[in-house]
């Protein structure tokens, strides 16, 4: 049994007069352990698919209809009382800005503590240690005096450390970071993401990672789902994902990175921008930027189909392939 | 052959930002006892740059390594401590605001945020007239309006659109009216601190693409701005590396990328997640970026430098002449320790 299981999910948003779609019918799986990275731009849907998964919708957002299994139970059917019994004890969720995360009128180790007692039958001193043991687990220099530090007081790499080792205090067995480094510089967020993955590893800890960059998902993740407009348009295996991507989306956005271009080239760029969730065109909500775009394309929307080694909702995808062959012969 | 004139010439530069202004912010108790002692933030150390007519100079570096100081001194929008800037042969960073005008002219800069620096309350078509009419009085309305129309055409943006607020625009769109003003000027120094950094990955490439044109079809020089490295070897002629406000390295940007030599550089260019390796082989470095407040007497590096010595702690580093042409303000490159 897969530790998560989302079907079908769709979560809506209630406007004055009528409702808009933030997420449209995805469905997906994570095994125990594993590691699955969530790509898309701004307004694809990947953070409310990490608020969906942890029940932290707030109005107007709401589940319309799926389900949210997690270890066989229905999420998107608890009741706060059940679900404050899951969240943060059997999964946790990392925010880009640790500064929002951390209480600033607290220590760090009062911060921890109470996580603890909420959760386990603990004493005050053992609920310290315990932190201790987390701190020096995420190679926190000096864990005993960080107790008594004030979040104002450390960096901004060493509060996303702190993160880290509360997400995985009570040893949960699914972490959700949403776009954990994208605050930090290149050489913390190395570090950081380093980190991650060794304790994700080594505690067999499952990890859904929502990030925009395409490197660290390749660098971070065993499985990718890319998501356009509220829709998962292509899942499957991150490394041939990014080797040989088959949705047209997927294709630009690879295609756009700086590195894929030779140096002073005009980068591949996709047309027009991501549309808002008010106006998600009709049929494929990619059809207006797509470069392989036909008539049925625009009224009717793609179905997920299997097609070499990754799930794609394209209809144009056989046409696609046969170009990049074409274009390999050549 | 010698080499062209810089347009851009940097000498020296420094900036430091006190911190305890009045005097008794300067008082400080040490020890039981009163002391007053004043703090600074060493913004930028002693960076000296050319930029030739044509080149694209990328300034890299992390957050707090006072490049966007850099690039604000020399737009004139702070005063530097020491130090001289040069453009076009004339010195400019002891001149007036009012002496300044003319160059703004020449010299026009794009900034991070395009919602920041696009008035909400002026339509788009005001925001890019204006900075038209002031530089050229004598333009009648029609002119201005055609120029404005022709850089909107440029740009990618519809001149019909003109009567909208920036409000009315996405992320992208409006940094392209961002470029649209500082183009209709005719500037020939473009000035970009991070331009693209706040916007998505295909919409950054639209953007990229627009400055290159703009590059090519008008014969700009760019200073530019960024954390992102693939974007500085995408774009960069030149790349100078930044670390707590000195340059460390400063080199062609095929060179860089080829032959990285101060260990800083390295480490940086390690830490970039790459799309194709499935090993990472990132260096670590130790610790974080040390505080810009009374900066150690050494190389400002040597906290999280592997290879530092004792000679690293007490001396700063001078930048040396490497045979590729680079120039590497490390010790360790010098006494030839790294790899060789």
């Amino acid at each position: 049994m897969s530790l998560l299981s989302v079907r079908d999910l769709s979560v809506k948003f209630a406007m004055r007069d009528n409702t808009v779609t933030a997420l449209n019918q995805i469905s997906f799986d994570l095994a125990k352990g594993e590691r699955l990275g969530i790509v898309g731009e701004s307004g694809a849907g990947k953070s409310i698919t990490g608020f969906a998964l942890m029940n932290l919708l707030s109005r107007p957002g709401f589940v319309d209809s799926g389900k949210i299994l997690f270890q066989g139970d229905d999420i998107a059917q608890m009741s706060d009382a059940q679900m404050r019994r899951i969240r943060g004890n059997q999964m946790a969720m990392i925010f880009q800005d640790p500064m929002v995360t951390l209480n600033p009128v607290l220590t760090i180790g009062q911060q921890m503590v109470e996580t603890l007692m909420a959760h386990r039958k603990l004493s005050k001193s053992e609920a310290e240690q315990i932190a201790i043991v987390k701190l020096r687990e995420v190679y926190i220099p000096s864990p005993a005096e960080r107790l008594n530090q004030y979040p104002h007081e450390l960096s901004g790499g060493m509060r996303q450390r702190i993160i880290i080792a509360i997400a995985l205090l009570l040893d949960p067995q699914l972490i959700i970071a949403d776009e954990p480094t994208t605050a930090l510089d290149v050489t913390i967020q190395a570090d950081i993401m380093e980190l991650l993955l060794e304790l994700c590893e080594t505690n067999k800890v499952g990890l859904i990672l929502i990030t925009h960059d395409l490197g660290v998902v390749s660098q971070m993740t065993e499985r990718t789902l890319v998501m356009y407009a509220g829709r998962i348009i292509e899942a499957g295996r991150t490394r041939e994902i990014i080797n040989d991507p088959q949705h047209p989306y997927t294709q630009g956005l690879i295609n756009a990175l700086p590195q894929q271009t030779a140096p002073g080239q005009r980068l591949k760029q996709i047309p027009g921008n991501m549309p808002s969730l008010t106006a998600i065109p009709n049929g494929c909500p990619f059809s207006p930027r797509c470069e392989y775009v036909q008539d049925h394309c625009r009224t009717e929307a793609p179905k997920t189909v299997q097609y070499t080694h990754v799930e794609v909702a394209c209809h144009e995808v056989h046409r696609l392939h046969s170009d990049k062959a074409e274009e390999m012969n050549r | 052959m010698t080499a062209p004139q810089p347009l851009l010439d940097i000498r020296n530069l420094e900036k430091r930002f006190e911190l305890d202004r009045g005097f008794l912010e300067t008082l400080k108790l040490r020890g039981g006892k009163l002391v007053q002692e004043k703090r600074e933030v060493h913004a930028v150390n002693d960076i000296s740059l050319q930029v030739a007519p044509g080149e694209a100079l990328c300034v890299v570096g992390e957050s707090g390594c006072g490049k966007s100081t850099v690039a604000r001194l020399i737009a004139g929008l702070l005063t530097p401590s020491s130090g001289e800037i040069h453009y076009g042969g004339e010195r400019i960073d002891n001149r007036s605001r009012r002496a300044m005008m003319p160059l703004r002219k020449k010299m026009q800069m794009i900034f991070q945020n395009p919602y920041a620096s696009l008035n909400p309350r002026m339509t788009i078509q005001q925001a890019l007239e204006e900075p038209v009419r002031y530089h050229n009085p004598n333009l009648s309305q029609g002119e201005i309006r055609d120029k404005v129309a022709d850089v909107m055409r440029a740009v990618g943006v519809d001149p019909s659109w003109g009567g909208r607020y920036p409000h009315e625009f996405s992320g992208g769109q409006r940094q392209r009216i961002a470029i649209a003003r500082a183009l209709t000027v005719d500037p020939e120094f473009i000035i970009a601190d991070e331009p693209i950094s706040a916007l998505d990955v295909s919409i950054q490439a639209q953007v990229l693409n627009l400055m290159l044109e703009a590059k090519e079809e008008r014969g700009l020089t760019y200073l530019f701005i960024t954390h992102d490295l693939s974007v500085v070897q995408h774009f960069g002629t030149k790349v100078a590396v930044l670390y707590l406000g000195s340059v460390c390295e400063l080199s062609d940007t095929a060179t860089l990328f080829e032959n990285p030599k101060h260990p800083y550089t390295r480490a940086l260019l390690s830490a970039v997640p790459q799309l194709k390796d499935d090993h990472p082989n990132h260096i670590r470095l130790r610790g974080e970026i040390p505080t810009p407040i009374n900066l150690p007497p050494g190389c400002p590096f040597e906290s999280r430098c592997a290879h530092a010595n004792s000679r690293c702690q007490s001396e700063q580093p001078r930048p040396q002449l490497q045979p590729d042409g680079a120039l590497v303000a490390c010790h360790a490159v010098e006494e030839g320790r790294l790899d060789g």
